[in-house]
């Protein structure tokens, strides 16, 4: 081995004065880092991914993780990323694999913007006092109202909507699929959405029956594998959406390692046991809008025209044109995951370089979608990188109707972000399915934990909303004129449509 | 803070300007004498078929010959006049105000079915966006708008509105944030048979801007209360919608409200909101709007801005201040409060 070995990602220390030796450590880590011999817990750093499950169950706070303990020398263009990426291609000729969102540190475009509070000349409104309505309506609503006097000459409605899903709170759960993740964490956050009134996406891994209770707040997907798709999947969701693409990956399809595939995912999705689960990069019956088209009315054929169907797409370049094509397809909703978007496993060039943040493709796509007035057409979800309220909060006065969480609801289950999902090894049951580490996760604690973020978060943005003077979600949708931007350049203040600080 | 205040003779019997002036100057508390300005519906008999123009210019140069080159291009000026005004102790005639008395030829947009109304918004949406030195502050029919900087006195001697007669009048007296001594920025805002009169602050105002610009309406004058105007617009010229539900639709009913209402209510209701959400406006507001026929006035879903009504007679009135009404008519005995959101309309008699 000409490369040899390389530095620590990293250190693992025990002290051994606070140690009792319970060994929960070794019981606890599925990446091999402990083992107790003679009476002495040993250890092998070189296994850590920092997923920290010792660090939670660690009885003394006896253990200590230190990242990198020993670098390479210090260079600005070859950084240890860099060279360690070679030396795995050198070794291996291989695609590198990741989980998680992009790594890149590209600045958040989030965190340049701040939002607007009253003063004196409006009041706020206290939520605690006063009604503050966050109730959305999620699919095509009519252009205009139509009205006709029946013969008494009473009004009436002359206009039909055409079903909407009802949500209580703009934050709805993304689309992780069985297989991706393990069935625990799956009925955990079906159950967190039932409580809360929202929707949750069921990835393209199929349903499991164990969901079937929670199947009316249950998004069915259809993607390019057609994974577990067949006409009672089809009839079992509250809405069904079609994925394009996922920002994380854009341009390429899904991938579930065999590790992975299990047998009742295997029997979930309908492959083989211990088979690679690789879904095509496009959908090989749309290879144009006009087939998207057909797939989204043959979908609405198939359940009746009781159903949404949504459309997912990466944020690419021109996302905004695309939206409108899809706009025009009798699609309900567009969702558009932004490039900060997480997978459990992604090639890492197409995780970190391809695709564009979530914020500047909500704006250019309700930007366009009212320049064609065809914002009613379609509701907008954005996804990608959501890390707290303020975030939900900033991308719906940019245009968005909701947003869909994955990352965040992982997290209030206890994931640590070690990035390692693609291993089937998570040690928090979250992203394997290995039935020992399946079962650490309780769906009744999780469920719980999962709602109370979603509740909190609900909690924040009525806040927000009520210092802005604002009661009801709709007046804040689209109103930019609630946002700043601060140090942002004149160009990307013209991409999101915003003012700068003081403006 | 502002002070508004509405009247309607439902006989269309003319009531001249000298009363509902003394009302407003009654409401000084709530003004800064930074703006003041009235509105009179049924003014130009003469010409009531024609749509009345009334600008500012800013010289009688420049301005006033592009304005008119355009006018002339979508129409013919029958008559045009300077406004007689009379200069105040403390106003001086900072804009020459004029008024033009504008038929358009139908004939240049024939695609439409409301091709006089095309023509006009569009004619002034134009002169408001690309004429430096000219400012359109009233486009209807049978009705001006008379406006400046100043307390409610000045500006109605300035004008002499003792001298128009109308069925309708709104008036306001303004305590300016956004554009201080601005006469474009007092109000009412016109645009066609639209006028309005709003006390508050819209904190909607992006989401409707955004809103109505995608029906090619186009926010001109950096005023919240333009938007009131255009949505009015939308919502019962182009979408033919009922003036009541119109309001519903800016200041809507709870969730709650709407999911204990009976079947057929709670579907037009739940309609209403799901298809003009980003119509809704938000903040404190209390708003009185005319149409030719009719006044209403609300305020917005929790009535953070006080609004009073009363009839008598065969006349509504609305106001901030009930004390203002009872200037207009000392004999009033019936005076309510609307709730938040419940829109009061007045309507003349055929």
């Amino acid at each position: 081995m000409s490369i040899g070995t390389r530095p620590l990602r990293f250190l693992v220390d025990l002290d051994h004065e606070q140690c009792m030796l319970c060994g929960r450590c070794v019981d606890n880590c599925s990446y091999g880092v402990f083992r107790m011999e003679n009476n002495r817990i040993l250890i092998s750093s070189r296994n850590c991914v920092a997923c920290h499950r010792c660090i939670s169950q660690c009885p003394r706070d006896a253990i200590r993780i230190e990242e990198r303990p020993v670098d390479y020398r210090n260079h600005p263009v070859w950084t240890a990323k860099a060279r360690e990426d070679i030396y795995k291609q050198a070794e291996t000729g291989k695609i590198l694999l990741g989980g998680m969102g992009n790594t890149l540190d590209y600045p958040i475009i989030f965190d340049r913007i701040v939002l607007d509070a009253c003063q004196v000349t409006n009041p706020s409104i206290d939520p605690l006092r006063e009604p503050m309505e966050l109730r959305t309506y999620i699919g095509k609503k009519p252009k205009k109202l139509d009205l006709f006097r029946d013969p008494s000459g009473d009004v009436q409605l002359k206009t039909e909507i055409v079903p909407n899903l009802q949500i209580e709170t703009p934050i709805m759960i993304g689309h992780m699929s069985y297989g991706a993740i393990s069935l625990n964490a799956h009925i955990s956050l079906a159950r967190a959405a039932a409580a809360s009134g929202t929707f949750m996406g069921t990835g393209e891994g199929g349903l499991h029956e164990a969901i079937f209770p929670y199947q009316d707040n249950m998004i069915v997907q259809v993607a390019s594998g057609r994974f577990g798709v067949n006409i009672d999947y089809l009839s079992r969701g509250a809405a069904i959406e079609i994925k394009i693409g996922q920002g994380a990956k854009p341009g390429i399809g899904g991938h579930l390692p065999g590790e992975k595939v299990c047998g009742d995912v295997s029997c979930t999705r309908m492959i083989p046991e211990g088979s690679d689960a690789i879904s095509p990069a496009p959908h090989h019956d749309i290879y144009s809008i006009e087939d998207l088209k057909q797939l989204v009315r043959s979908l609405k054929e198939a359940t009746e025209w009781k159903k949404p169907v949504f459309v997912k797409i990466a944020a690419v370049h021109n996302v905004a044109a695309i939206a409108a094509g899809i706009a025009r397809s009798s699609a309900d909703a567009v969702v558009i995951d932004g490039f900060r978007g997480g997978t459990g496993a992604a090639p890492t060039v197409f995780r970190d370089n391809v695709g564009i943040p979530i914020e500047t493709a909500i704006a250019a796509v309700d930007a366009k979608l009212r320049a064609q007035g065809i914002r009613n057409e379609v509701s907008i979800i954005g996804s990608g990188g959501i890390r707290n309220s303020a975030d939900v909060t900033k991308l719906i006065a940019l245009g968005a109707d909701a947003v869909y969480i994955g990352t965040a609801a992982l997290i209030a289950m206890g994931c640590r972000v070690c990035g390692t999902c693609y291993r089937n090894l998570c040690p928090w049951g979250i992203a394997t399915q290995r039935p020992d580490l399946v079962g650490r996760l309780d769906p009744d604690e999780a469920s719980v934990q999962v709602s109370n973020l979603i509740h909190a978060w609900t909690l924040e943005i009525s806040e927000l909303m009520g210092a802005a003077g604002i009661n009801s979600i709709e007046s804040l949708r689209g109103n930019r004129d609630r946002l700043r931007g601060y140090m942002l350049d004149e160009t990307m203040l013209s991409v999101l449509d915003i003012k700068p600080v003081g403006a | 803070m502002c002070g508004i205040i509405g009247v309607i003779d439902r006989h269309r019997e003319l009531m001249d300007g000298s009363t509902i002036r003394n009302a407003l100057a009654v409401m000084d508390e709530r003004g800064s004498g930074e703006g003041s300005g009235y509105v009179a519906y049924g003014i130009y008999p003469d010409y009531a078929d024609l749509f009345a123009f009334h600008l500012f210019y800013d010289t009688l140069g420049q301005p006033k010959t592009q304005v008119e080159e355009l006018l002339e291009n979508w129409g013919m000026i029958e008559h045009d006049e300077e406004i007689p005004t009379c200069e105040q102790p403390g106003m001086r005639k900072v804009h020459i105000p004029w008024r033009y008395f504008f038929r358009p030829n139908r004939k240049l947009m024939l695609h439409s079915s409301t091709p006089d109304d095309d023509i006009v918004t569009r004619v002034v949406m134009e002169i408001n966006t690309t004429i430096p030195g000219a400012l359109v502050f009233s486009s209807g029919k049978n009705l001006g708008v008379f406006k400046a900087s100043g307390w409610p006195r000045e500006v109605a001697d300035f004008y002499r509105i003792q001298d128009y007669e109308g069925y309708i009048w709104l008036a306001h007296n303004r305590y300016p944030t956004n554009t201080s001594g601005w006469w474009g920025g007092a109000h009412p805002f016109n645009l066609l048979n639209w006028s309005v009169v709003h006390n508050g602050e819209i904190t909607s105002y992006g989401t409707n801007k955004r809103y109505i610009e995608s029906f090619g309406y186009r926010c001109s004058m950096f005023t919240d209360t333009e938007v009131v105007a255009y949505l009015m617009d939308l919502l019962v010229r182009q979408h033919h919608l009922p003036l009541n539900l119109a309001v519903r639709a800016l200041a809507p009913p709870f969730w709650d409200e709407i999911d204990r209402m009976d079947g057929h209510e709670q579907e037009l209701n739940r309609a209403i909101r799901l298809i003009y959400g980003s119509a809704m406006m938000n903040g404190p507001f209390a708003i009185i709007v005319a149409l030719e026929d009719s006044i209403v006035g609300f305020s917005d879903r929790i009535k953070l801005r006080p609004l009073v009504a009363g009839t008598h007679e065969d006349r509504l009135y609305i106001s901030s201040e009930e004390a203002a009404i009872r200037t207009m008519e000392p004999a009033i005995q019936d005076i309510f409060m609307p709730e938040a959101g419940e829109p009061v309309i007045g309507r003349v008699i055929a």
